[in-house]
């Protein structure tokens, strides 16, 4: 698909994410997305902050803060644990790979 | 109440799937998650539609909440076993609930639908045809549920536990970060409470951490068993969860659930707020 945009997440409308700090993005397993998995979201001192199941699609989606966070996923297949940073409001993407 | 008497592991649910006087019932917030696979035999409660008042933000009334259980074929004398998606948040509350109208007999499902499908259980599509029943509810047992007042008057005197995440308690956040931060009330904890997440008392696997486990925690963070105590969270489902360690794990009678928690709290014009950690 040469030329596609990439890939955002569908938000409801009335989100902004001039002011939402949105983390979101796929869990795989050999490159094909996995549903079903569950997701965590965790601060920056590892405390738990927010958990959600991925889509049929293998997505997810958080609505956070700016700062260090880390997100870890269980999975009957699998799991992994992944640091990701936001820097400010807006989108940012993560691809988790189960192992 | 102990340990024993109000949780059940996945494997009595499993040893107990023909016994006709157990009832199994799924409380989500998520209601595509029982249409994907359930497991055997058990009913639905959606937590927004079944068990919020349609009009008035408060728990259904009696007669509501009998002819709710009536149409689902619960009746009084069966053991009802809840569980449900979001480390049992919303099959807390419902055994809150189950409590508040004198349900005698309810359990939780440790672990709920997470440990269940993570250990690969079987679930099914089938939805149950339970016949209706006459379900009979008693009045509202007052002894587990806090008002605004009572939380307002509790400030320094009372155990106030915060069960939401230190974001949220701190007021960098609103909500549990897979919902908008957009939010109408005021952010921070009512003062003097102490934060204790509800994830805190949970594995990851979504299972209670052992008695021990658990009195150390509320031990450690300043609980004293000897006065008093009111759990709330946003909307108070989280607060359920904790509720329940609290009150049925631990035996803390003196617990109760403030289900209006910071949605009507932080929203209260000219009550103390306190910010930071």
């Amino acid at each position: 698909m040469c030329g596609a945009p990439a890939q955002t997440p569908t938000l409801p409308a009335n989100v902004d994410v001039e002011k939402e700090t949105v983390l979101y993005g796929t869990v795989t397993k050999d490159g094909a997305p996995v549903p079903a998995a569950y997701v965590r979201l965790l601060d920056g001192a590892g405390e738990f902050t927010a958990e959600v199941v991925t889509s049929a699609t293998g997505d997810f989606r958080f609505f956070a803060a700016p700062g260090e966070w880390t997100l870890s996923v269980m999975h009957k297949s699998g799991s992994v644990r992944q640091p990701v940073t936001a820097t400010g409001p807006g989108l940012v993407e993560a691809k988790l790979a189960l192992s | 109440m102990s340990r024993s008497e109000s949780l059940v592991s996945a494997d009595w649910v499993e040893q107990n799937l023909a016994n006709p006087k157990v009832v199994l019932v799924e409380v989500d917030e998520d209601t595509s998650a029982y249409e994907g696979g359930h497991i055997a035999g058990a009913v639905r409660l959606d937590w927004q539609s079944d068990l919020q008042d349609k009009i008035l933000r408060d728990a259904l009334n009696k007669a509501d909440f009998e002819a709710l259980l009536s149409s689902k074929g619960i009746s009084n004398d069966d053991t009802v076993v809840l569980y449900g998606g979001n480390n049992n948040w919303f099959a807390a509350y419902a055994y809150w609930y189950f409590k508040l109208y004198g349900h005698d007999d309810v359990k939780l499902l440790d672990g709920g639908r997470k440990k269940w499908e993570l250990e690969n259980r079987a679930q099914t599509t089938d939805v149950p045809n339970r016949p209706a029943t006459k379900y009979q509810a008693k009045d509202q047992d007052r002894s587990i549920r806090a008002f605004r007042d009572e939380t307002i008057a509790a400030i320094g005197s009372k155990n106030l536990v915060d069960v939401r995440s230190p974001d949220e308690f701190s007021g960098k956040l609103l909500a549990p970060a897979h919902l908008p931060q957009e939010q109408s009330q005021r952010a921070g904890h009512i003062p003097t409470a102490i934060n204790v997440p509800w994830s805190k008392a949970a594995n990851e696997d979504g299972t209670f951490k052992s008695d021990a486990e658990l009195e150390k925690l509320y031990a450690d963070a300043g609980l004293d068993t000897s006065k008093d105590t009111i759990a709330y969270c946003r909307i108070g489902e989280r607060s359920s969860h904790t509720w329940f360690v609290l009150h049925e794990l631990l035996g803390h009678t003196n617990s109760k659930n403030y289900d209006g928690s910071w949605t009507e709290y932080g929203s209260l014009v000219g009550v103390p707020i306190e910010k930071g950690a």
